[in-house]
């Protein structure tokens, strides 16, 4: 058979969403955009968890108790990413990062900048696992992931 | 609490590119000659279109083309007049699942050609059994639209 | 673990672009090899179990349905099952537990994925929570790779160390795949191609990455007395596990890992297994990253915590090693998502049958396999045996 006779037809498909927060979201957001990072304890096992969830995933116990937590914390594992896909919401290179918030009992993740990214020996020197980072605001807050703008090394 | 709780848009949009096979080339080239072009199963006779591959009952490759017509009998149908996000046509418009005058399965297209804005008038002039005719597209593309929509023969 | 079920037939399509081929197409070519190969036809199955990744993978929302008429399951129980990269694996203990119940004599089982037609990653980032993770999400080598940096952090491994042994992964199962004919990748690399290859997401590269397969598996299980009556080398089914965590990335222990050895363990015991290093004959480990199949030798318990990278440069785990894994290249080489894991187990099936042509393990009598999905959340695990 012929190549021409391997015949693709480009297609795309788009979906629309309206996804509910729902109540413990909503409220995260709304500290976000006071720059405060709060989390959930659980009464039972006392873990804080940052994202905060309404129950606790291992007790499967409500978590009611708001506790705020520092805006510093650890880089528990980082990825530079180098790598385009349709659609992706940051520009590459970017810096995946897990934090663990000090105060939080999770890995947070988000990404690490506010350094020179284009070069990588440079970014090797400047990020490291087990080493502080920072969150930095966004100006205008617009109630998502990214009124924290990104997180930055501390010197 | 009177505290609202929010909701966020996210839509999802995708690419793709759909391998069309070995078989559904030379179908949609019949379109473009104003043929429908179908696959008779050796087996047990039947004549599938759009053409398959293989037989879903015998489960045989099937090798022998054979056109039908481009007219047959409606089967079943509806009017839509719902909208919905990234739909494939302003509504009103009618769907129809019509069997080709050749074809032992039912062939999926549009009926128009007259006003469908009164759902009424549509009801007195579409009948299940009533005979249909395609109706082409000027401009060929070598896809499913190259039919327009198949119209009521008077 | 219910009545004995055994595989009496395996089928793979010839994995690579496939553009040849529409979607269906494409299914019914495994679905058509592993009749044949089990000496049945359509008639004989009693259920269809069809695997897939998420569904917009290729833009046809509930595959099951598209791919009826090529899995012969018209007027037959058919269902889907999907866990992302493990829906192999668990569409294989579906069709297990389908003729361990008594329910059904001899079930089909299909896993297929055209990865070819969509964009791959851009559809796996909406695998991710949409609120908090999914901006930072880049598709899978984004989150399997700070796995890895994890483990390399916890268990003080030197960044140079885990880069050799990676690299000697690749092309161990790069060499390995050269043997397997339904192999996408078939070229052979070296150790300096792999380290000097493009930057994907650091440490990883190109070479410790996957390719974007098209292809399909289908595997016929059966009842013992059917087995029996019909095939002359059936791969029994010895002992299966699988285990979930937490959907949020950032709550479990990547390094360590419940979900993979958990999954094992409960396999393991199920097949009588004390000291897997020593009592499987061969492995077929879901691979898509090499940095990750170290962390798997260590959930496994092929070897202790943080010592992988030792034992992969003392060529513990390739061909004619201790215990060779992934002998046809592994998901490494070939990765049609939705059918991998169930790859994975017909390879296990070949080896433990004696049918693995150029890439079998002399006299191997009983393998494990296993798949990994979601944000590294699921794992499966499947041990098969040439002796019930």
């Amino acid at each position: 058979m012929s190549k021409e006779e391997y015949r693709i037809v480009k297609g795309q498909v788009m979906v629309p969403y309206e996804l509910a927060l729902g109540r413990t979201w909503s409220e995260f957001y709304d500290y976000l955009k006071e720059e405060k990072i709060m989390g959930k304890k659980c009464g039972k096992c006392s873990r804080v968890l940052v994202p905060p969830r309404s129950f606790c995933p291992r007790c499967f116990e409500d978590m009611d108790e708001w506790v705020e937590v520092s805006q510093e914390g650890v880089v528990e594992t980082w990825v530079y990413v180098n790598m385009p896909f349709f659609a992706q919401e940051i520009k590459i290179p970017f810096i995946s990062a897990q934090i663990r918030l000090d105060g939080s009992d999770t890995g947070f993740i988000h990404q690490v900048a506010g350094i020179d990214l284009s070069d990588f020996d440079s970014v090797r020197e400047t990020v490291k696992l087990g080493g502080r980072v920072k969150a930095v605001w966004s100006k205008e807050k617009k109630g998502n992931i990214l009124d924290i703008a990104y997180f930055e090394p501390v010197k | 609490m009177a505290k609202e709780y929010r909701t966020i848009r996210n839509d999802v949009a995708l690419p793709y590119q759909w391998a069309l096979g070995k078989t559904w080339p030379r179908f949609f080239d019949g379109l473009k000659e104003e043929k429908i072009r179908g696959t008779k199963c050796a087996d047990c006779g039947r004549v599938y279109v759009p053409a398959r591959t293989f037989c879903p009952v015998c489960f045989t490759d099937m090798t022998q083309w054979v056109d039908v017509k481009p007219e047959g009998k409606i089967v079943t149908w509806t009017l839509v007049r719902e909208k919905y996000y990234g739909q494939v046509k302003e509504p009103p418009y009618v769907v129809a699942l019509i069997k080709l005058d050749g074809a032992d399965c039912g062939f999926s297209h549009f009926i128009g050609g007259f006003d469908l804005s009164d759902a009424k008038q549509v009801r007195q002039k579409l009948k299940t059994g009533a005979k249909v005719k395609a109706v082409w597209s000027p401009e060929k593309k070598a896809d499913i639209h190259d039919i327009v929509c198949f119209a009521p023969v008077k | 673990m219910g009545k004995a079920v055994a595989i009496i037939g395996t089928g793979q399509t010839k994995h690579g672009r496939r553009s040849d081929v529409c979607y269906p197409d494409l299914v019914k070519e495994a679905v058509s090899a592993a009749l044949m190969d089990a000496g049945i036809t359509l008639k004989d199955i009693d259920g269809v179990v069809l695997g897939t990744m998420p569904s917009m993978m290729e833009g046809v929302s509930s595959t099951h349905f598209y791919f009826a008429e090529a899995m012969g399951a018209v007027g037959k129980p058919v269902m889907k099952v999907e866990t992302c990269g493990s829906t192999g694996q668990s569409i294989g203990h579906c069709g297990f537990f389908w003729v361990a119940s008594g329910m059904a004599d001899i079930v089909l089982v299909v896993g297929s994925e055209k990865m070819s037609e969509g964009d791959g990653q851009a559809t796996m980032t909406t695998v991710f929570d949409p609120f908090f993770q999914r901006t930072f999400a880049a598709g899978a080598p984004g989150v399997f790779t700070m796995q890895s940096m994890e483990w390399m952090y916890r268990f003080k491994i030197p960044e140079e160390k885990g880069r050799e042994a990676a690299a000697m992964i690749s092309v161990s199962n790069h060499d390995n795949a050269m043997d397997n004919p339904y192999a996408h990748i078939r070229t052979r690399v070296t150790m300096d191609d792999v380290k000097n290859a493009r930057v994907i997401t650091y440490p990883v590269r190109l070479l410790d990455v996957c390719p974007a397969s098209d292809g399909a598996c289908a595997v016929v299980f059966a009842s013992e007395r059917t087995a029996k009556k019909i095939c002359k080398k059936p791969a029994w089914i010895k002992g299966l596990g699988f285990r979930g965590e937490e959907f949020f990335y950032g709550e479990s222990d990547k390094a360590i890992w419940m979900s993979a050895t958990e999954a094992a363990k409960e396999a393991y015991q199920q097949a009588g297994i004390r000291n897997p290093m020593k009592q499987l004959d061969v492995a077929e480990l879901y691979n898509p990253f090499t940095y990750q199949e170290m962390i798997f030798y260590e959930c496994f318990g092929f070897c202790p915590r943080g010592e992988a990278p030792d034992y992969v440069l003392k060529g513990a785990f390739k061909k004619g090693g201790q215990l060779p894994c992934c002998p046809s290249g592994g998901t490494l080489c070939t990765n049609p998502i939705g059918a991998t894991g169930l790859i994975r187990l017909a390879e296990a099936a070949l080896q433990v049958t004696g049918k693995a042509g150029a890439r079998q393990v002399e006299g191997a009598k009983l393998a494990l396999s296993h798949a990994m999905g979601g944000v590294d959340q699921f794992n499966a695990v499947t041990i098969l045996g040439s002796k019930l």
